[in-house]
């Protein structure tokens, strides 16, 4: 037997309208009853979490790993202590790998990987279609028996309406999600960056708001004629905001989650042509930030994530138009929403925060983590919201650097992540 | 270092150049201030009279290596750099997309750096990425001149349209000049929008509403498309060439089409006040944006534009080039 009690944290537990300060207690690797302490064999380990929260450990469900395929930008294993270094205990990895993730076998390496190498939980999401090339579906059925949580095409989109429509049917039957990246290939064409005055002075090819918007708009119909749930990956636009709050009061199974660069920024970070700034969808206009966060308080938009994607600086330290898109996250994302949503904009308290980053992807995955009941997994969180930190890109776990955070000033940050009961990365 | 039998009061001295340009790199004309504008273009005055002499050069760049690195085809800019790095004394080297180890799959950084790891002092750079310029700028040593990015800037040809209309008209400010064609995706437009409002001009930006975004009104210009309400009081008239090469096809019907609504022919011409310029940064589609009898009527300046961009090129490589060894 292995116990463990943290102590004196304010436990906050969203799925069970549970916040208050108790100790927690940890047997064998789950959450365990109080009463239980005085019948177990031997006195339990004593953490003490006083001035702390102790929140269920927190779930990413937006991450791009890299492997199989690309480990020179990432790997499973530094992944996975990127996402402990930023309070992740799960998280959930896009199948854009190479091999793509659109086959069982590809799932079992992802998953048999995770189990010698990851320190948190890995779950792959699986593809909707061969190669991600929007041609013909991918074997939903037997990814979802290799043990994926969920389907998307994230970084593709499927554009035509007839396959995706079958994709949402077919998931239906065998109960995964779909999770959508949402871009009209012919609206974006080349598009780089926001289609907006920026990109009209530094003549870079935008990429318009509607080129979003009407897929969103597409999947809300979707979701609606297959009444199957469709998750719009990290929404950036006012109108997208809009058209999943008209669709949610309708109760359509719809949902869209943002990311933290998409509120911390906006297009004017590019005037520089920096790549470390380029990332798709694109960094919009404020007034589209402004909509995020009101769609964030109003809980149109349910999930926060970060969409990691790393990539090497030789990738990156290229021409605008040729460098490859992608923000890294994991180990900035908690800082900046705590930061932003919390303190600076006070958008939503910090029980809704942990809620969007627990409750809210493990009801939409169907996950027995995001919880603190009796029973689940001991997967904890400790984090300090009123801790003042600075993000130093050369500390990070991750094997990428492209980051534009370098030298921010956040409030608020994990200091202990603890996956089964074990401590798998404490702040120093 | 020094222009030689100088005429104007401008170049008398280092100290005052140090004041008035500091600058390694020309990347576009957006970061220049009105009095760095004016300075450019008071030192191509100087230059200018350069070309009329019997020898035509100037020993300024003296055993100055430029190389004219061109990631995109073009014959107009690249022989006017090349000239213009001829007559200041320097020693160049023409670089071409195909030519160069970027089709072995170097990146553009490392094909630079090696350019500068053989001594180059100047670089001028035409690329299809905007921001390809400042991407190098920020990590060499070396003089980075734009020679067009995208459709960001092209600095130069910008500043040989104002220094063509100063030496036309005696001044900018005041003047209503039109820019009539595909705005969206053309450097030229950029730059020429930068240094026109900066130095006081009233710009107008002609052509169809594909091309012509609104979101240009927040530079600071005016946008129509009804060419024939623009034409009565514009004092100059710049049009852009219709770059069929880079335009997706549904951005207008065809140059038919163009032609009837926005094309310079010889009755529209008839609308122009008598001392309003012609302008086009070349090379010309005859019978698209301009009937060819107006292309080579009185009021056309273009070829004086090709001439004024050789004295406009020399003093940027004179002013950068100078910078980059103090």
């Amino acid at each position: 037997m292995s116990a463990t009690i943290i102590r004196n944290g304010r436990v906050i537990d969203p799925a069970n309208k549970h916040d208050e300060v108790v100790d927690l207690l940890i047997v064998d690797g789950k959450v365990a009853p109080l009463s239980q302490l005085p019948t177990l064999s031997s006195q339990p380990d004593e953490m003490n979490a006083g001035g702390l929260i102790v929140a269920p450990g927190l779930i990413d469900m937006h991450v791009h790993l890299r492997e199989p395929g690309f480990g020179h930008k990432e790997t499973i294993e530094s992944g996975a202590r990127a996402a402990a270094a930023g309070g992740f205990t799960t998280i959930v990895c896009m199948p854009n790998t190479s091999p793509v993730a659109d086959d069982p076998s590809t799932i079992a390496w992802i998953k048999s990987r995770a189990a010698t190498a990851a320190c948190v939980n890995i779950l792959p999401a699986g593809a909707i279609s061969k190669d991600l090339a929007g041609e013909e579906l991918a074997p939903i059925g037997s990814l979802a028996q290799a043990g994926i949580v969920a389907i998307t095409d994230d970084g593709h989109c499927i554009q035509n309406h007839e396959l995706m429509r079958r994709a949402v049917e077919y998931a239906r039957m065998v109960e995964v999600p779909v999770l959508d990246h949402c871009q009209d290939y012919n609206f974006v064409g080349n598009g780089v960056v926001n289609e907006g005055y920026w990109s009209t002075l530094l003549g870079l090819p935008g990429w318009p708001a509607a080129g979003e918007e009407a897929i969103v708009m597409r999947n809300i119909l979707l979701a609606e004629l297959c009444d199957h749930h469709i998750h719009c990956q990290h929404v950036t636009t006012a109108k997208s905001v809009r058209l999943l709050r008209e669709a949610r009061r309708r109760g359509v199974k719809i949902s869209g989650e943002v990311c933290p660069h998409h509120v911390a920024l906006t297009d004017e970070a590019i005037q520089n042509f920096d790549t470390n700034y380029k990332v798709n969808p694109p960094l919009r206009a404020q007034t589209d930030v402004d909509a995020l966060l009101e769609g964030i308080s109003d809980g149109t938009l349910s999930i926060l994530a970060s969409d990691h994607a790393p990539h090497a600086d030789f990738e990156k330290e290229v021409e605008f138009d040729a460098a490859p898109f992608g923000i890294i996250g994991l180990e900035t994302e908690l800082g900046l929403f705590v930061d932003l949503l919390v303190h600076k904009h006070r958008r939503v308290d910090i029980v809704r925060l942990i809620e969007m980053y627990t409750a809210e992807p493990a009801k939409l995955l169907k996950l027995e983590a995001g919880t603190l009941s009796v029973g689940a997994p001991a997967d904890v969180t400790l984090l300090n919201p009123d801790l003042e930190w600075t993000v130093q890109i050369d500390k990070f776990e991750s094997e990428s650097r492209n980051s534009p955070f370098n030298g921010w000033k956040l409030k608020g940050r994990a200091v202990r992540t603890i996956v089964g009961g074990k401590t798998v990365w404490e702040l120093d | 270092m020094r222009i030689v039998e100088s005429t104007t009061t401008s170049l008398s001295g280092d100290a005052q150049t140090a004041v008035r340009w500091n600058r390694k790199d020309l990347l576009g004309l957006r970061e220049l201030s009105v009095d760095e504008l004016n300075f450019i273009l008071e030192t191509a005055d100087a230059f200018k009279q350069v070309g009329t002499r019997e020898i035509k050069k100037v020993p300024a760049l003296r055993g100055k290596t430029l190389v004219n690195f061109f990631v995109e085809p073009s014959t107009r800019t690249r022989t006017s750099f090349e000239l213009a790095a001829f007559r200041l004394s320097a020693d160049v080297i023409n670089i071409s997309a195909t030519a160069s180890s970027l089709t072995k799959g170097e990146t553009l950084k490392d094909t630079a750096r090696n350019l500068e790891a053989l001594h180059a002092d100047i670089l001028v750079l035409r690329h299809s990425s905007a921001g390809a310029p400042q991407f190098l700028a920020n990590r060499l040593e070396a003089s980075v001149i734009n020679a067009g990015d995208g459709a960001h800037e092209h600095p130069t040809q910008a500043l040989l349209d104002l220094c063509t209309i100063r030496e036309k008209r005696g001044k900018i400010a005041g003047l209503h000049v039109a820019i009539i064609g595909d705005i969206l995706f053309s450097r030229v437009a950029r730059s020429n929008i930068f240094g026109l409002v900066k130095l006081g001009a009233h710009v107008t930006l002609v052509g169809p509403s594909t091309l012509v975004p609104r979101e240009f009104e927040k530079l600071g210009v005016q946008i129509s498309h009804k060419i024939d309400n623009v034409l009565p009081s514009a004092d100059v008239v710049n049009l852009l060439r219709v770059q069929h090469e880079r335009q997706r096809k549904e951005y207008f019907p065809g140059t038919g089409e163009y032609t009837r609504f926005f094309g310079l022919t010889k009755e529209r011409a008839k609308l122009l006040k008598p001392d309003c310029l012609i302008m086009h940064p070349g090379p010309i589609n005859r019978g698209v944006e301009i009937d060819s009898e107006v292309a080579d009527g009185l009021q056309s300046v273009i070829l004086d534009q090709v001439t004024n961009g050789l004295a406009v090129r020399m003093a940027v490589l004179y002013l950068c080039g100078g910078i980059a060894t103090t």
